[in-house]
């Protein structure tokens, strides 16, 4: 090739590398690649073995639907670990956003020490996912740990309760979550700090109450932030994972058998061999549960968000 | 009607002891941890130790196997940090292409970007383990470092391209008319002006680098690559050698590096959660 052509081929080339569309391309490669190495792949992959039986020493063995008719038939695990995470988020999200609302309510103060009561009450969210956290809770919720200390002050016969038996077993968890109500918190306030002072003063001319404003002006234009967290924090507690494993490991009798855990203990089985064909379709399964959550909450905004 | 003086002193005594109540657990691991450890469970119920030690964190520090928690905390930081800086650059490429470039698929990438905030860890923890295993990644950091440099978490790069649509355009424009290329104002103008969102989304990466026990459990199948999530789990085990107190002690440490970060940044975190709503 002649220096001519080479010094052309090179223009051509940074004047197509310099072209908007190209910058463009390049300047996403880093997430189409990953979406496709990280997430695209093990989908498929694992899509392909929910067909299978698989217990990972010896090839994949093509069983077409029988991981999902026997998860939908036979399997009392899998519909006992659905119940629980459902319970949990169910009942531990809404009470998770209705703490939320009310301290950041309270909370929505002109005041010079706002910035630390809001770090305080913010802290057990940045470090609540921790280890150090999951081995705490167990501490504290032992029968002889620190709540049963404080509580046998007061009542007496709480010394020595066990938290851990069938029926409070999960409370142990949605307590731990509920605690965690810091980030929708922050969530909360900034949205409070948005609304306008005016129709407040226009309530006041009106003669509203305090109780009145707060139906009439605050809760209709919170609504889309109450839709985010709600949303939001679904959807995590659908996929809580490490504090379960790790605070109660699904015990006493499954009562506390996150799903996530479920579909663990059946991929990596304390003894015996590993499932993970059915492990994978029990994650496909989980995939399509939480798609319908979102598609459903999604929904039901149209019937009590308000948008301005 | 009350006072405004009297309400406001009302108000204060109301958060200050919910705040504690918040606190307490923490307070309670805290203080134990410089109780000596047989007093841990008979004093459960008392916060200040009567006597206090350092004793815990001499023998908790030993580790266990062989390993100090120099080791754990070492790994940690190794995979924190790599992590995060992948993080930032990969996700901030990312966002700049979707908030300033038009190009083809544009749409489709912007997608897809939400919609891996809807994969999260949980669902995509045995399909990735079955696929990591094929790349003969197991027992490797590869699975906790390598995706972090492919923008893979959604929520940093929607982070940033908010951040970066409330810079004015106009500087754009004014680095192509004075010959920038599209690679030149991303380094040149938009980088300098991102730090602030970059400081938020190194905050939370590192903190959930840090804490991510997950990962550790399914990759980590060597007693020196533990990082301190997964080694403390397993310290706190009694059949590790490990008593109440040291536990505790080493539970405490292994908080202190988010605590400190959200001590120091407490102003950019509550702002980044407060305009992109992302989990903390």
């Amino acid at each position: 090739m002649s220096t001519k052509s080479i010094r052309q081929n090179r223009s051509s080339f940074n004047a197509w590398v310099n072209k908007e569309s190209t910058a463009g391309f390049i300047f996403s490669l880093p997430f189409i690649l990953g979406f496709l190495m990280f997430m695209a792949i093990p989908m498929g992959l694992s899509l392909y073995y929910s067909f299978c039986k698989y217990d990972i020493q010896t090839a994949p063995q093509w069983i077409g639907l029988d991981n999902y008719i026997r998860i939908f038939t036979k399997d009392t695990v899998f519909t006992k670990a659905l119940g629980v995470t459902c319970y949990f988020a169910l009942v531990g999200t809404p009470l998770k956003v209705i703490f939320a609302l009310i301290v950041a309510l309270i909370l929505n103060h002109k005041s010079k020490a706002i910035g630390l009561y809001r770090a305080v009450y913010y802290l057990p969210s940045i470090i609540g996912g921790s280890v150090a956290v999951a081995i705490l809770w167990r501490r504290v919720f032992e029968s002889n740990g620190t709540l049963n200390a404080i509580l046998s002050k007061v009542f007496p016969g709480m010394a020595g309760y066990n938290w851990f038996s069938e029926g409070p077993a999960i409370w142990v968890l949605i307590i731990l979550t509920v605690w965690q109500f810091g980030s929708s918190m922050l969530i909360f306030l900034s949205s409070l700090k948005q609304i306008p002072k005016e129709l407040y003063e226009a309530a006041d001319v009106d003669g509203a109450t305090k109780f009145h404003q707060f139906w009439t002006v605050t809760l209709p234009l919170l609504t889309p932030t109450i839709f985010f967290n709600l949303v939001q924090q679904t959807i995590n507690s659908f996929l809580a994972f490490t504090q379960s494993k790790l605070i109660t490991n699904g015990a006493p009798r499954n009562s506390t058998l996150f799903y996530t855990v479920y579909q663990y203990n059946k991929a990596f089985p304390a003894s015996g061999k590993s499932q993970m064909g059915y492990a994978s379709a029990l994650a496909w399964i989980m995939l399509i549960i939480v798609s319908l959550v979102t598609v459903f909450l999604f929904w039901s905004r149209k019937k009590w968000v308000y948008d301005g | 009607m009350m006072s405004k003086k009297v309400k406001t002193v009302v108000f204060h005594v109301l958060v200050s002891i919910g705040g504690l109540i918040m606190v307490y657990p923490l307070l309670w691991m805290v203080l134990s941890s410089f109780k000596p450890t047989e007093m841990v469970l008979p004093t459960s119920g008392q916060l200040i130790p009567t006597t206090w030690t350092l004793d815990n964190y001499v023998n908790g520090w030993k580790g266990f196997m062989g390993y100090t928690f120099g080791t754990f905390f070492g790994n940690s930081f190794l995979i924190a940090f790599t992590a995060t800086f992948g993080t930032l650059i990969s996700s901030s490429f990312v966002a700049y292409a979707l908030q300033r470039l038009h190009f083809r698929g544009k749409k489709l990438i912007f997608t897809l970007v939400l919609s891996t905030m809807m994969l999260p860890a949980q669902i995509l923890m045995i399909p990735q383990f079955m696929w990591y295993r094929h790349l003969n990644w197991v027992g490797t950091y590869y699975p906790m470092i390598l995706p972090y440099f492919f923008a893979i978490q959604g929520f940093f790069v929607y982070l940033i391209m908010n951040f970066i649509g409330g810079i004015p355009k106009d500087l754009d424009e004014s680095a192509k008319i004075d010959g920038c290329s599209y690679y030149g104002t991303y380094f040149r103008i938009i980088l300098p002006l991102i730090v602030p969102a970059l400081v938020t989304s190194a905050i939370f990466s590192f903190i959930w680098r840090w804490d991510d026990y997950l990962s550790a459990l399914l990759y980590v199948n060597r007693a020196y690559m533990r990082p301190v999530s997964l080694a403390l789990q397993l310290f706190s085990d009694p059949s590790s050698g490990s008593d109440i107190g040291s536990t505790l002690a080493m539970s405490t440490l292994s908080i202190i590096p988010a605590t400190i970060i959200f001590l120091i940044f407490q102003k950019s975190l509550v702002e980044g959660i407060a305009t992109t709503g992302i989990k903390g």
